[in-house]
């Protein structure tokens, strides 16, 4: 019987180190995780709320959205309503990762796993991440993003500042790149880089004029038109990019806000293409970890209770019909569909064998799973991997709502005739392109009406919040200086 | 690989800021909540903070996102029991926590949002409009007056706050003690050696004699390493210790005209007015009694509310409330125990002759006894225009002039705004943050 990790509830710095020692091993050794070096930091319940209206980030600018949020977590959290998540994890190099000091050793050890080990290995190995993100620069840029933001302020007056902030913030999430590669992945130059954007600035301004003569000579609208477009790198689906570069009203500080605002949008955009996956991932993790250490007898019957207990609670999946329903749970599904790569690996039944006959009964699930962590997202993950068995297991069934008909209709449920379109509409909806409006400027006559033209491309006719597209086009005038206007078609 | 940070002790309040920033952005709600509590709140507990309410659109960051209804969705819930493929449900009514509706984003309704100010956040708000100069708004927000005292000597301690006589004279003995040689003791030995050496031959006692003084200086500059001039252990610093300062107790007279020509508007200003009073006599005594007084051609003692909120019909005459003011002094409050402050609001019409006995009451009896007596006249926004000049004014304007000049301790005010009200206590304060200072 090897010896205990900790006994009873209270943890010091001893017990976690042992402990995150024995996480570590299990970690490297039998599940072959590839992991950045881990920073674990105790923080308090107040501290902790910080990091929640800073968008779970060690440092941020300041803005009164951060304010906003501060103040509506901490009241949910005085009044009972709403606990405090256990841990927050960056995507950075060293993975820092809070854990709260109210936590329970079992609930320590729990979280160091989940969080330390699951997610850390994720986002080392996920594509996206890697080819998205830059995690050893990220803190270097958020701080130089708050001196730069802080001293905007001092210069240019805080209204200024604040509301070319909320009109960038308005735009975040219609400004990320898709499908190519950010033009400048590196983060960290950016300082030095600032003075060369402040020439080019000053050189657009002159082709500003240049335009403005050409037009009197050419005769040809049509070709003019799209080599005017070419110029402009049209059409644009990154809104605020497009605006930084080619705005004819903003200050090259502001193009410098607007920069900071989009790059932090895109290093976000991975996480929120791999919600499914990277909870999926740090709770398999945890899950066989916790098993691992638990059978060795390095942790005792008791904490492997209450571990558990909170674990069962994180994937819980409330039916469609119950109160407390909010949409399918991440954890719950990723966790689920994991568990089941594991067992078709193992112990496949002939359905397995059937649906994947590469992997059923190859008993190198580590092998498996780690190639899905590494090279799929949500959408891809669900259209190769969700099996007939957790369908049935979560009882899953498509749902149809066409505004068009009296009422909805149910399209497909986990029978036989069904997997495949449930599959399918799953999949669909956790493509972020489906989720987030389609939006992408189609054209701007800088030397003509300088009139700002948006296209929204209309996915399955659905519209867009009326009142907040008013507000956000408000937004992006301010930006721009002129008229904008938006014109909606089908796809 | 792994590394652990204790963050617990770092300083917290990381988003201080941003909540500035967002009180800042709802300003003119933060306001109103403000005045609302202000007009609702007894004078004394003006000092908690309120809740306030916002509306969601004031606060709203918008982006461009689908509308929540229109158009074909398809999506797949979990928990199905009994559906078929093929079923049709009737949609479920809106607003109703149905199928597969989302709440907003970020988890948040429809209601307002709410949050609660905290009292410094609520007094600076406050504090505001009544251009209060900073030095006095620092002190009245302060929640204790603590002074440094002396208290002895101690042996950690801030640089500025060495004390060298101590230092030097423990120095001093430490040194007696442990016989360090001195300087002067070792300047001897080094001439006499350097004589000896400046000798072209010297004879067998002399070389003894430098043998000697050579070890003799070696040995006390060694002992003089081990024995420093000033150690570590002789420091000593003047320690301080924070004592609030003694307080004693005020009794506070609000006076005011309550009849009809006193409106909501008169009756505000006149309790800011009030407020600033008992703010500032909270923070210089331990206990403050308020007293209110109202009248119309009858004064009489009620209590806040009443004072406040109901009306009373009737003339005027001002004298009477100086006469129910020196009635309670009287029997209450003696001027040997108490301090005494009053405050009087009223609009400036008096009863035609009782203003010269108001000069009376006020000379011959309350400002003998009173450390300050603070009138204001509240006046209308288009009245204050053509009452520029002091020198004019209603009958008892003149009179409580004429007061004034004679008293320090009398002060006057037109105040046709919140912003006009603290120079009428401007004299308090200057003297008080003299006295802070001397």
């Amino acid at each position: 019987m090897a010896e205990l990790l900790f006994d009873g509830p209270d943890w010091n710095f001893d017990t976690l180190r042992r402990t995150t020692e024995a996480i570590e091993k299990v970690a490297r050794e039998d599940l072959g995780l590839d992991t950045y070096p881990n920073q674990i930091e105790i923080i308090s319940t107040e501290q902790m709320l910080d990091a929640y209206s800073s968008t779970g980030m060690p440092l941020m600018y300041r803005h009164w959205s951060f304010g906003k949020q501060f103040i509506h977590h901490e009241r949910l959290y005085s009044k009972g309503v709403q606990g405090l998540a256990y841990e927050i994890v960056i995507n950075s190099d060293p993975c820092i990762c809070y854990c709260l000091e109210e936590n329970t050793m079992p609930m320590q050890a729990l979280v160091i796993a989940h969080a330390a080990f699951g997610h850390n290995h994720f986002f080392k190995s996920n594509h996206l991440f890697r080819q998205w993100t830059d995690p050893r620069g990220i803190l270097d840029y958020l701080d130089y993003a708050r001196n730069f933001l802080g001293q905007c302020e001092e210069r240019h007056g805080p209204a200024q500042v604040e509301r070319t902030l909320d009109a960038a913030h308005a735009l975040m999430s219609a400004s990320v790149f898709r499908h190519r590669r950010p033009a400048q992945p590196s983060l960290r130059a950016e300082a030095q880089r600032a003075e060369k954007r402040i020439e080019d600035d000053e050189r657009a301004a002159h082709y500003l004029w240049s335009r403005i003569e050409a037009e009197h000579r050419s005769q040809d609208h049509e070709g003019e038109a799209a080599a005017r477009r070419h110029a402009l790198g049209l059409p644009e689906e990154n809104l605020i990019y497009f605006l930084e570069r080619h705005s004819p009203v903003l200050d090259p500080w502001q193009r410098q806000v607007l920069r900071i605002v989009r790059n932090i949008a895109q290093y976000f955009y991975p996480q929120r293409q791999t919600q499914v996956m990277n909870e999926g991932c740090a709770c398999f993790v945890h899950f066989h970890i916790l098993n691992r250490l638990h059978e060795q007898g390095r942790i005792s019957d008791g904490a492997m209770l209450e571990i558990l207990h909170s674990h069962s609670g994180v994937l819980f999946q409330p039916g469609y019909d119950h109160p407390g329903y909010s949409g399918i749970n991440p954890y719950a599904l990723g966790f689920a569909m994991m568990r089941d790569v594991q067992r078709i690996c193992e112990a496949p039944t002939q359905e397995d064998r059937d649906w994947f006959p590469a992997i059923a009964g190859s008993r190198d699930w580590r092998g498996v799973l780690k190639d899905a962590w590494a090279n799929y997202r949500d959408e891809s993950f669900i259209q190769q991997f969700l099996s007939p068995k957790v369908m049935r297991d979560l009882r899953l069934f498509g749902l149809r709502d066409a505004e068009t008909e009296e009422t909805m209709r149910v399209t497909a449920i986990h029978d036989e005739g069904g997997y495949h379109a449930v599959r399918d509409t799953l999949a669909r909806s956790y493509d972020l392109s489906s989720r987030a409006p389609d939006i992408e400027v189609l054209d701007a006559d800088l030397a003509g009406d300088r009139i700002l033209r948006l296209r929204h491309t209309l996915r399955n006719e659905v519209p867009l919040e009326p009142r907040e597209r008013e507000a956000t086009l408000a937004c992006l005038r301010d930006l721009w200086g002129y008229d904008v206007e938006i014109e909606e078609a089908s796809s | 690989m792994t590394h652990f940070i204790d963050r617990r002790l770092n300083p917290k309040g990381r988003s201080t800021g941003n909540r500035r920033r967002f009180i800042g952005r709802i300003k003119a709600h933060v306001r109103e909540a403000v005045d609302a509590s202000v007009r609702k709140r007894g004078i004394t507990d003006m000092e908690a903070g309120t809740e306030v309410s916002v509306p969601r659109d004031s606060l709203s960051e918008p982006s461009f996102r689908h509308a929540s209804k229109g158009g074909l969705r398809e999506g797949v819930l979990p928990g199905n029991r009994n559906f078929r493929a093929g079923d049709e449900i009737e949609r479920p009514p809106p607003g109703g926590g149905g199928a597969g509706r989302k709440g907003a984003p970020d988890g948040e309704g429809e209601d307002d949002f709410v949050f609660a100010l905290s009292r410094d956040e609520f007094l600076d708000i406050f504090f505001e409009n009544l251009e209060l100069p900073d030095l006095i708004k620092r002190s009245l927000a302060g929640s204790s007056v603590a002074r440094p005292r002396r208290a002895g000597l101690s042996v950690t301690g801030s640089p500025a706050n060495l004390n060298v006589g101590r230092t030097m004279r423990r120095a001093m003995g430490r040194r007696i003690a442990l016989r360090r040689p001195s300087d002067a003791k070792l300047d001897d030995m080094r001439e006499r050696l350097f004589a000896l050496e400046a000798v072209f031959e010297p004879d067998a006692a002399q070389r003894a004699e430098m043998a000697r003084l050579q070890g003799e200086i070696e040995a006390a500059t060694a002992h003089r390493r081990r024995v420093p001039y000033l150690d570590p252990l002789d420091l000593r610093y003047s320690h301080f210790e924070p004592q609030p300062e003694p307080r004693a107790q005020a009794v506070m007279f609000c006076l005011m005209d309550v009849s009809a020509s006193m409106g909501a508007r008169e009756k505000d200003l006149a309790k800011r007015f009030f407020v600033l009073l008992h703010l500032f006599l909270t923070r210089r005594y331990d206990t403050v009694d308020l007293v209110f007084i109202r009248h119309t051609h009858l004064a009489s003692e009620v209590d806040e509310q009443t004072f406040f909120h109901s009306r009373e019909s009737g003339g005027t005459m001002v004298s009477t409330a100086l006469a129910e003011m020196h009635r309670v002094q009287s029997e209450r409050y003696p001027a040997s125990e108490w301090n005494i402050y009053a405050a009087q609001a009223s609009d400036g019409d008096n009863y035609q002759g009782d203003s010269r006995d108001c000069q009376i009451w006020l000379e011959s009896e309350l400002l003998k006894i009173c450390q300050h007596f603070a009138y204001v006249e509240i006046i209308g926004e288009a009245e204050a225009r053509i009452l520029r000049d002091a020198a004019r004014g209603t009958e008892l304007w003149m009179a409580y002039r004429e007061v004034a000049e004679r008293w320090p301790n009398f002060a006057m005010r037109r105040v046709a705004g919140a912003g006009d009200i603290y120079p009428v206590f401007r004299d308090l304060f200057a003297r008080r943050s003299e006295a802070a200072h001397g």
